[in-house]
C-alpha cells in the first residue's frame, strides 16, 4: 500500500530533569508514512534531532505491543492519544492527517515526578503492590491447582481486572490524579478468587493508605480514568472496592 | 576436552536423579542465611520467582532491572502459554512425555538430565501460580482449562486468554513486591548491569549504572543471578522488547563465563511482516493460529491480482503439500524454512514480497456450517454461514485479530492476513551446569539467559514453563550447594581494589563511548548489523556466508568505535548512552554467532546450514560430530576457544525429525 508521507508538527514537552521548568518545543516532521506508529514517528524524529546534533527526546517504552504498560505520552490533551483501548506504542499514524500540529506531554501528577522529558516516574504503583497487592503463599506451599474449581465467571472477572498494565494513564487523565482505577482493579481481582480472601480486609486497608500517602488525589466519580484506560479496565472496580474499604473499615 | 566442563549431573537414574539430589544437597541454616546476599540482575519470571524465593527463605536479595518497574520485564509479552505435565485431560500426558517431547523438539541437543528436571518440576509450577491468584481460563465445571500447542500430541498448553506470560509474571512480580514490603529484598529499577565482580576468582558483585543519576553503583553479594533474557535484538528487528540486549551475559562471558550454542536461534513462521525502513520491531501473531488458518503463495511467481481473486487451484498449500502428516503444523523452523523458500523462489506476496498468506477463509466456513447445524438452523445462506464462522473465530482469536487489523489496517476477517518468520527467541545463552552455575564460581545463569533445556529447537509454551522452573523450583535448592561453602566469607568490601577497578573500567569505557562524537546513530550501527545477521546468519547460513558476515561484522566494530555519535551526558538519563554500550556488546556477540554456526556443520533445529541438507532440502544432522554443546571461552578481542560438552543420550535414542 503505497501513501503519501505526512507533514507533521510537534510541539513537545522538554524538561532536562525534575528540577529544570521545562517548555514546550516545536518540531517538522517530514514523510511520516501512515503505516508508523506513533513511537516509530518519534524514531524518526529523535533520529534528525541526532543528526542536527541536538539532543533525543527521552520517553519510555519497551515491549511496543501494548503489555508492558512502560509508554506513556499524553498526546493532544488524552493519555495514550486518540483512538479507544490503545497504548501510545500501538496508535498509528494513520490516526492523524497531513498538516496536523500534535501536542505530546508526560503524565502529570504530583505522585509522577518527571525525570526528563517525556519520562516520569512510577514508583509509587510499586510501592502500593507492596503494601498489599499480593497473595501470601510461599513458594512450595500449593495445594494441586484444580483441588478448589472457581465458577468460570469469577476467574474471568478477576482476569478482566487483572489485565491492567500499570501504566498510569488513568492517574494522568484525572483531574484529582487519583489512583483508584488502577487500585482497585489489583483489589478486585484478588477479591474475586478464594485465594484472595484470607487476607482481604488487610489488602484494601493498607493499599488505600500507601495510595494516599504516595500523594494520588481523591475519587470524585468523573469517569475520565475508564474512559482513557488502554485495557478498559472498568469503574465497577471502583465501586467494588469502595464497598470492600467500607466493609473492612467495620470489621476493624 | 576442557576439564572446567563439568555439568555436574548427578549419578543414577534419570527419574532419580533430581530426588535424590535435593535430599543430599548441601543446606543452609536460617541465621546464616540472614547474613548471606544474593544479587539477582532481571525481573522477568526467572528473574522476580527467584529473587521472591530466595527471600522468603530469609536471604538477603538486591534485585535489578533496567526498566522503571520489575512488572515491565519482557516475559510481559508471552501470549499463547505455559506448559505442565498435570494430564488434567486424562489424554496420556506424563512427565516422560512432557520430557520426550522437549527433547525432540530440540533436535536432540539437550541434556536428559536438565530436561527431566524440567518436565518434572512443571506441575508444581502451575500448583503455585493459582495459589497466587494467577486467574488461569477455566472450563464451566471450574477447573483449569488446556490448549495444545505445536510439537506435541496433548493438551498441556495452560493459558490465560493471549497474555500468560502478563498474567504469570505479575504473579512472581507480587510476590517480589511482598518481599520488597517485608524488608527481605530490595528493588534497583532503572538500573542497568554494566559489569561483574570477580574476587579470587568469584562472582563478588556487579558495577550496575544509575540510569536516571547516571552514577556508577557498586553493589556486593555472595552469589550473582543472571535473569537477563534472550538476545534476539541482535538482529535489531525481532519480537523481542526493544530493550531486551544481552550485555550482563556478555560482560559475564568476557570476565570467564563461557557461551554455550550462540547461534541457535529460533526464527518464529507467524510474525506481521516488515513493512517499511521505519520498523522498530516485529510483532508475533501467536502460534495457535496456525491450527485453523491456511498457509499459501500463488502458483503464479510474481502474482499481483489480491488474494480473493486467486482461483483456489492456482493456490499452493505449501506446508500442506510438502508436509502431508503434519500440514501447517509442522514445528517453528521446518515453518519458517519453507516460508522463506517460497519466497526466495519469487513467490512471495504484498508489496515487499517477502510474505504469505495465512488464509482463515475454509476455517470461518467450516466453523459456520458447524454453528449453523448447532443452532439447528437446515438451510443456511451462504451469507449466513459466513457470519456465524467469523463468531466464533472472532471467540477463539479475536484479539489476535485486533491486534492485527490495528497495525496493518486490513481486515482478517475479509482478506487473509499476511505472515513472515522473525526472530523471537534464542536457545543459546550462557552455559550453565546441573546447578544453573555457569563457569564463574558463585555466577548463576537463569531462564532464556542460559542455554540449557531447549538444544537446537525450543517447543512452544516451553519457555516460560522453563523461566519459572529455574527460579521458583531449582535454583532456591542448587545455590545451598555453592552458599553452605562461603558462610564464613562477609560480604565483599565495595571499597575494595577488584571493585574499584571494575567501577573504573566501566566509567572509561562510557568516557570512550561519549568521547567519539562521530556522525552515525547508535541505531545506524544496529540496523546494519542486524542485516548482516539476518542475510548471513538468519534463516539459513553457508559457510561462505558466514566468513563474510565475519568479516563485515569486525569491520562495523571498527567503523563505531570511531564513527558513533551519542548526543548530551553521561550524566543523567541518556537513552542513546543505553543503546550504545547494549550495541557495542552486540557487535561483538554477532561475531560469536557467526563463529559458532561456522563451526557446527550440521543442521539441526533452527541451525540450517544449506550444505547439511537432504535432497528435499530438510535439515541433515550429523550426530556422529557434533553431538555436543560448544561453549566458547572468550580469550581476547576477536579470539574464542571452543570448548565441547558431549551429549550423552542414555535413555531417548535420537533420529531423524521426520513430519511428512
Ligand atoms: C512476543 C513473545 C511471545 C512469547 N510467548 C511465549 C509463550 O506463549 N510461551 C512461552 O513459553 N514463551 C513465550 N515467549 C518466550 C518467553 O516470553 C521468554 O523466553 C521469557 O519470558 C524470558 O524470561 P526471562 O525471565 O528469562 O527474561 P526476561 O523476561 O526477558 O527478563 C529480563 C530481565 O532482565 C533485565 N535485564 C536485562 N539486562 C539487564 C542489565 N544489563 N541490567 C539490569 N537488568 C537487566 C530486564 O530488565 C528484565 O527484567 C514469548 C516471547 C515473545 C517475544
Ligand atoms: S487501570 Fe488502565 S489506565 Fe490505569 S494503570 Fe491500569 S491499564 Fe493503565
Ligand atoms: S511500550 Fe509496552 S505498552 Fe507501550
Amino acid at each position: 500500500m503505497e501513501h503519501k508521507g505526512m507533514n507533521l508538527t510537534l510541539k513537545v514537552w522538554r524538561q532536562q530533569n525534575a528540577n529544570d521548568k521545562g517548555k514546550f518545543v516545536t518540531y517538522n516532521v517530514k514523510d511520516v508514512s501512515p503505516d508508523m506508529s506513533f513511537l516509530e514517528m518519534f524514531d524518526v524524529l529523535n533520529e534528525q534531532l541526532i543528526n542536527t546534533g541536538d539532543e533525543p527526546i527521552a520517553f519510555d517504552h519497551d515491549c511496543r505491543e501494548g503489555i508492558c504498560g512502560m509508554c506513556s505520552m499524553y498526546i493532544n490533551g488524552r493519555a495514550h492519544g486518540p483512538m479507544k483501548g490503545t497504548t501510545t506504542c500501538q496508535l498509528h499514524m494513520r490516526s492523524f492527517k497531513d498538516g496536523d500540529t500534535i501536542t505530546v506531554e508526560p503524565w502529570r501528577a504530583k505522585a509522577f515526578p518527571v525525570i526528563k522529558d517525556l519520562v516520569v516516574d512510577r514508583t509509587s504503583f510499586d510501592k502500593i503492590i507492596a503494601s498489599g497487592g499480593f497473595v501470601s503463599v510461599n513458594t512450595g506451599n500449593a495445594q494441586d491447582a484444580n483441588a478448589l474449581p472457581i465458577p468460570k465467571d469469577d476467574a474471568d472477572a478477576s482476569f478482566e481486572a487483572a489485565a491492567c498494565i500499570g501504566c498510569g494513564a488513568c492517574v494522568a487523565s484525572c483531574k484529582n490524579s487519583s489512583a483508584m482505577l488502577f487500585v482497585s482493579a489489583k483489589v478486585s481481582q484478588f477479591a474475586l478468587l478464594p485465594q484472595g480472601q484470607a487476607e482481604r480486609t488487610d489488602r484494601v486497608l493498607n493499599m488505600v493508605k500507601t495510595m494516599d500517602e504516595a500523594g494520588f488525589g481523591n475519587c470524585t466519580n468523573t469517569g475520565s480514568c475508564e474512559v482513557e484506560c488502554p485495557k478498559e479496565i472498568s469503574l465497577a472496580n471502583i465501586a467494588r472496592m469502595n464497598r470492600e474499604y467500607l466493609m473492612a473499615t467495620l470489621k476493624k | 576436552m576442557s576439564s572446567k566442563l563439568n555439568a555436574k549431573i548427578p549419578a543414577g537414574e534419570l527419574e532419580q536423579k533430581w530426588t535424590k539430589y535435593r535430599s543430599e544437597v548441601a543446606l543452609v541454616n536460617p541465621a546464616n542465611k540472614r547474613s548471606l546476599e544474593i544479587i539477582v540482575v532481571g525481573s522477568g519470571l526467572a528473574g522476580a520467582s527467584a529473587a521472591a524465593t530466595l527471600a522468603e527463605l530469609g536471604y538477603k536479595v538486591k534485585v535489578f532491572c533496567f526498566q522503571d518497574s520489575p512488572r515491565r520485564a519482557h516475559s510481559i509479552a508471552a501470549q499463547g502459554g505455559i506448559n505442565a505435565a498435570k494430564n488434567y485431560q486424562n489424554d496420556g500426558d506424563s512427565v516422560w512425555r512432557l520430557f520426550y517431547d522437549t527433547i525432540k523438539g530440540g533436535d536432540y541437543r539437550a541434556r536428559e538430565a536438565n530436561v527431566h528436571r524440567l518436565a518434572e518440576v512443571s506441575t508444581s509450577i502451575i500448583d503455585q501460580c493459582v495459589a497466587q491468584g494467577v486467574p488461569f481460563a477455566r472450563e464451566y465445571g471450574g477447573l483449569l482449562s488446556n490448549r495444545s500447542f505445536g510439537g506435541t500430541q496433548v493438551q498441556r498448553t495452560f493459558y490465560a486468554a493471549g497474555q500468560t506470560g502478563q498474567q504469570l509474571l505479575l504473579g512472581a512480580y507480587s510476590a517480589l513486591e511482598r518481599q520488597v514490603g517485608l524488608g527481605n529484598a530490595q528493588m534497583y529499577s532503572r538500573h542497568e548491569m554494566m559489569d561483574v565482580v570477580m574476587i579470587d576468582g568469584k562472582a563478588k558483585g556487579i558495577i550496575a549504572r544509575n540510569m536516571v543519576t547516571g552514577e556508577l553503583e557498586r553493589h556486593s553479594g555472595h552469589a550473582v543471578l543472571l535473569c537477563t533474557g534472550g538476545y534476539g535484538n541482535v538482529f535489531f528487528l525481532s519480537t523481542n522488547a526493544m530493550g531486551s540486549n544481552v550485555t550482563a551475559a556478555w560482560k559475564a562471558h568476557k570476565r570467564g563465563a563461557y557461551f554455550g550454542n550462540p547461534c541457535f536461534t529460533q526464527i518464529h513462521p507467524t510474525c506481521i511482516p516488515v513493512s517499511g525502513d521505519h520498523q522498530s520491531k516485529l510483532t508475533l501473531m501467536s502460534e495457535s493460529l496456525r491450527n485453523d488458518g491456511r498457509i499459501w503463495v500463488p502458483k503464479k511467481q510474481g502474482d499481483t491480482r489480491k488474494p480473493n481473486e486467486i482461483p483456489e487451484e492456482e493456490r499452493d498449500y505449501f506446508l500442506e503439500r510438502r508436509y502431508p502428516a503434519f500440514g501447517n503444523l509442522v514445528p517453528r523452523d521446518v515453518a519458517s524454512r519453507a516460508a522463506k523458500e517460497r519466497c526466495d523462489a519469487g513467490y512471495g506476496v504484498g508489496a515487499s514480497k517477502m510474505a504469505v498468506y495465512l488464509d482463515y477463509a475454509s476455517a470461518i466456513e467450516r466453523y459456520g456450517k458447524q454453528q449453523a447445524s448447532k443452532l439447528g438452523e437446515s438451510n443456511p445462506t451462504h451469507e449466513r454461514i459466513i457470519q456465524l464462522g467469523k463468531d466464533v473465530v472472532k471467540e477463539k482469536y479475536g484479539n489476535l485479530f485486533d491486534m492485527y487489523e490495528k497495525i496493518t489496517d486490513e481486515n482478517p476477517y475479509e482478506m487473509p492476513m499476511r505472515i513472515y518468520p522473525a526472530v523471537h527467541y534464542t536457545m543459546g545463552g550462557l552455559w550453565v551446569d546441573y546447578e544453573l552455575m555457569t563457569t564463574i564460581p558463585g555466577l548463576y545463569a537463569l531462564g532464556e539467559a542460559n542455554f540449557s533445556d531447549h538444544g537446537a529447537n525450543r517447543l512452544g509454551a516451553s519457555a516460560l514453563m522453563q523461566g519459572l522452573a529455574d527460579g521458583y523450583f531449582v535454583i532456591p535448592y542448587t545455590i545451598g550447594s555453592y552458599l553452605s561453602s562461603q558462610i564464613r566469607d562477609k560480604a565483599a568490601d565495595i571499597n575494595s581494589p577488584e571493585f574499584m577497578a571494575a567501577e573504573k573500567e566501566t566509567a572509561e569505557l562510557i568516557n570512550k563511548l561519549m568521547n567519539i562524537k562521530g556522525t552515525k546513530s547508535v541505531d545506524h550501527f544496529h540496523k546494519r548489523l542486524g542485516k548482516i545477521m539476518w542475510d548471513k546468519c538468519g534463516m539459513a547460513r553457508s559457510k561462505e556466508g558466514l566468513q563474510w558476515a565475519i568479516d563485515e561484522i569486525r569491520k562495523l566494530q571498527k567503523e563505531f568505535w570511531s564513527d558513533v555519535r551519542i548526543p548530551g551526558t553521561a550524566s543523567g538519563l541518556n537513552p542513546e548512552l543505553e543503546k550504545a554500550c547494549r550495541v557495542a556488546d552486540f557487535l561483538e556477540l554477532g561475531e560469536l554467532m557467526c563463529l559458532d554456526a561456522l563451526n557446527r556443520e550440521e543442521s539441526c533445529g533452527g541451525h540450517f546450514r544449506e550444505e547439511h541438507q537432504t535432497e528435499e532440502g530438510e535439515a541433515m544432522r550429523h550426530d556422529d560430530t557434533y553431538m555436543y554443546v560448544a561453549a566458547w571461552e572468550y580469550k581476547s578481542t576477536n579470539n574464542y576457544e571452543l570448548h565441547k560438552e558431549e551429549l550423552k543420550y542414555e535413555r531417548i535414542k535420537p533420529s531423524q525429525r521426520n513430519y511428512k
